[in-house]
């Protein structure tokens, strides 16, 4: 029988590590992420787990020790937020090349400067390139399961990536909401023993990692890297088949709501669909057809399906709690637009960048994009592709 | 406790020779004696900061290891081992790892004394069962003899050069195994290799089975970027020592004890005027930078003698 709960996205994200149980977890407080290894070193502390804890001096530390752990062939997990993540940076990318499958969830935040604690995507959308799988969750329950099925994911022989499991700073970290866990027998069976291919502690097979990779082998490397994040797709789907059968709970790479039958759409992630969701219904009640795409996975990116699923619209906004700076749209934009060019007949597409450094979004917000795509809906005309929402000027 | 180099010296190598160190490089030998201190039946996971050591000695498709070996990073090979040491426990209790381990960690001077120093502290401070070995060439020689805080006063490096103006490096070095005494871990000790490697021998034996952290700084001359004749390597290690430039001492659990006491004190030019780096103190009117750094050496000897209970 499933488990009914009340909990933080804080408190379930570390309560999916309880029942995980991992052989490592490395971790350094930051804001709004601190409270996942706080929860989790009481676990130890009180012997739920027999994890090795190890309170590192700082987030570099933390990726650091993640890697030596996860390299000796331990499961290893820690937490992080914004400039944490940013301190991590250069060993972001050393544990995707390493092929080490660390599950990191983060609870994203604005990336400084200014200082500012609050939640936007600027930290997970600036690693998009570190090749770290991306999970995004819309609330605690997904934050939840997604950080079960990363283990899985990012441990499968034709995958061995390391997985981050995005949630919103404190909308979802600490909002509480109920939950539904499953027993931590099941999650046990379901995430199974950790199976390293190679790994240092193997007395029979001693290994070298991490040498130095002239441009003789460099970029074959980077291939194979590659390739990972491609069977990531097809391994990705198989997780999410087999822990619907467990918890009957189904995902895909990206949810569709009230999409069919839409003429216009916007794309968002994270805990802002649920806000869009309810604009969606009360725009549908008006006689719109409006609908939604929620995605789940941004690395690997469902091109082809997005693509697949965008191509019968007039006209998308591509929502980015992120601003690359591109002066070319935010970065999910950039990734939509390219997926809907190989269509024949294109969906109208407009960027909003939004909710920096934890501006509120209100449905007022959200109706004010799909009224600026019924415009460009009706007219196929796009007059301001490049959009900032909710902002002061 | 005697060593018999020539017994240990027929252990099999842990760090095989097809390296690519310089000739007269004195990293490889600080840790092929640190390698030779293992009991041959333990395994090791050797950890390496980049640098010199790292790039000669693990280049795709080949390891001149014989043992596991990691490289992560420059900054950060304190906290690396430390994790492969924090996954030994976990997987050793949890019944995945049957063999014993041990986990040495080797860093320049660079990689430990600056860019590495938080890395090192942490993992020393949260109490790992493992050994950081600093092999201290004075520079950042891997990318081309830059200045660390590790590098003398007034030595000629690329980023400290001797100038018209500034005679080299204006600053004396850091005293690092000091600091590291004062993370008051089981084990602390300086060496170099010199003699019958008796001293970093018994050292490395000891950092290795001590349980808990233990840190090793070990002077390991650069012939490129000390300019001195490769042949040298073993002349000028002891000379260091003999101008006591480079103290030789333990600190264990808290108590110093000096471990070598020149039966001459040399006069630091002595050891200087072997090196390149020092040439221009030699020249007209530089005579004084050469009392100055005699200064420096006295003072700081009298320090670790004063420690040591020696006076």
């Amino acid at each position: 029988m499933a488990i009914r709960e009340r909990l933080s996205g804080n408190e379930a994200v570390a309560t999916a590590m309880k029942q995980i149980n991992p052989d490592v977890v490395a971790a350094f407080p930051i804001t709004p992420s601190t409270e996942v290894p706080q929860y989790f070193s009481t676990y130890v502390a009180n012997g739920e787990v027999d994890t090795e804890f190890v309170a590192v001096e700082s987030e570099h530390s933390a990726m650091s020790a993640c890697i030596g752990a996860a390299a000796a062939g331990a499961r290893v997990m820690t937490a992080t937020s914004a400039n944490g993540m940013g301190l991590m940076w250069e060993m972001l990318y050393i544990a995707s090349a390493d092929k080490l499958p660390i599950v990191m969830p983060l609870i994203n935040r604005a990336m400084s400067g200014p200082l500012n604690i609050h939640n936007d995507h600027s930290d997970a959308m600036g690693a998009r390139d570190s090749g770290w799988i991306q999970l995004f969750s819309e609330d605690n329950q997904e934050a939840y399961d997604n950080t079960i099925m990363a283990v899985r994911i990012g441990e499968h022989k034709d995958v061995r990536l390391p997985v981050m499991v995005c949630l919103d700073g404190f909308i979802i970290s600490h909002s509480v909401e109920n939950i539904e866990l499953l027993e931590t027998e099941k999650v046990r069976n379901f995430v199974g023993e950790p199976m390293a291919p190679f790994y240092l502690l193997d007395s029979e097979n001693p290994v070298a990692m991490g040498p130095l990779d002239l441009p003789a082998h460099y970029f074959e490397h980077k291939r194979e890297q590659a390739q990972s994040m491609f069977n990531a797709k097809t391994v990705i789907k198989e997780v999410f088949e087999e822990f619907e059968k467990l918890s009957g709970r189904k995902y895909s790479y990206f949810e569709e709501y009230k999409l069919d039958d839409a003429e216009m759409a916007i794309v968002v992630l994270g805990s802002t669909a649920g806000t869009a969701k309810t604009v969606v219904d009360d725009l549908r009640a008006q006689g719109l057809k409006v609908g939604l795409l929620k995605l789940r996975v941004f690395r690997p990116f469902p091109a082809a399906e997005l693509a697949e699923a965008l191509k019968h619209l007039k006209a998308v906004a591509v929502m980015d709690k992120a601003e690359s700076f591109s002066a070319a749209g935010g970065p999910i934009f950039m990734d939509v637009r390219s997926a809907l060019y190989d269509l024949e007949v294109r969906p109208k597409i407009t960027s909003y960048i939004y909710g920096l450094g934890g501006r509120d979004v209100r449905t007022t917000d959200i109706e004010k994009v799909y009224n600026e795509l019924k415009e460009v809906a009706a007219t196929g005309v796009v007059t301001s592709p490049y959009n900032y929402l909710g902002v002061k000027e | 406790m005697a060593v018999n180099l020539k017994e240990l010296t027929e252990r099999p190598e842990r760090l095989t020779g097809g390296h690519r160190l310089c000739a007269g490089c004195g990293a490889s030998v600080v840790a092929r004696a640190v390698m030779r201190a293992l009991k041959p039946e333990d395994k090791a996971v050797v950890g390496v900061a980049t640098g010199c050591l790292e790039v000669s000695t693990c280049i795709y498709p080949y390891t001149a290891w014989k043992d596991s070996f990691i490289h992560s990073a420059f900054e950060n090979v304190g906290a690396t081992v430390s994790g492969a040491e924090a996954a030994y426990k976990a997987m050793k209790r949890r019944g995945r790892v049957k063999d014993t381990h041990k986990f040495i960690a080797f860093g320049g001077d660079g990689g430990t004394y600056d860019i590495g120093l938080q890395s090192l502290s942490g993992a020393m401070e949260r109490g790992h069962d493992m050994v950081y070995v600093c092999y201290d060439n004075g520079a950042y020689m891997n990318t081309g003899i830059q200045r660390s805080s590790a590098t003398p006063k007034y030595a000629d490096t690329t980023t400290s050069p001797a100038g018209d103006v500034i005679p080299g490096k204006p600053q004396y070095r850091k005293d690092l195994a000091t600091i590291l005494a004062a993370h008051h871990i089981p084990y602390v000790a300086q060496t170099a290799p010199f003699g019958n490697f008796n001293d970093l021998h018994t050292k490395a034996e000891k950092a290795i089975y001590t349980e808990g952290p233990a840190f090793l700084n070990v002077l390991a001359p650069c012939p490129r970027g000390w300019r001195y004749d490769t042949p040298k390597l073993m002349e000028i290690t002891k000379l260091a020592m003999d101008t006591c430039f480079w103290p030789i001492f333990e600190v264990e659990n808290g108590k110093w004890k000096l471990n070598y006491k020149p039966k001459t004190k040399l006069p630091i030019e002595e050891y200087l005027k072997l090196q390149g780096r020092f040439s221009h103190l030699f020249e007209e009117g530089n005579r004084h930078l050469i009392e100055d750094m005699q200064k420096e050496v006295d003072r700081h000897w009298e320090i670790i003698l004063e420690r040591c209970g020696e006076k």
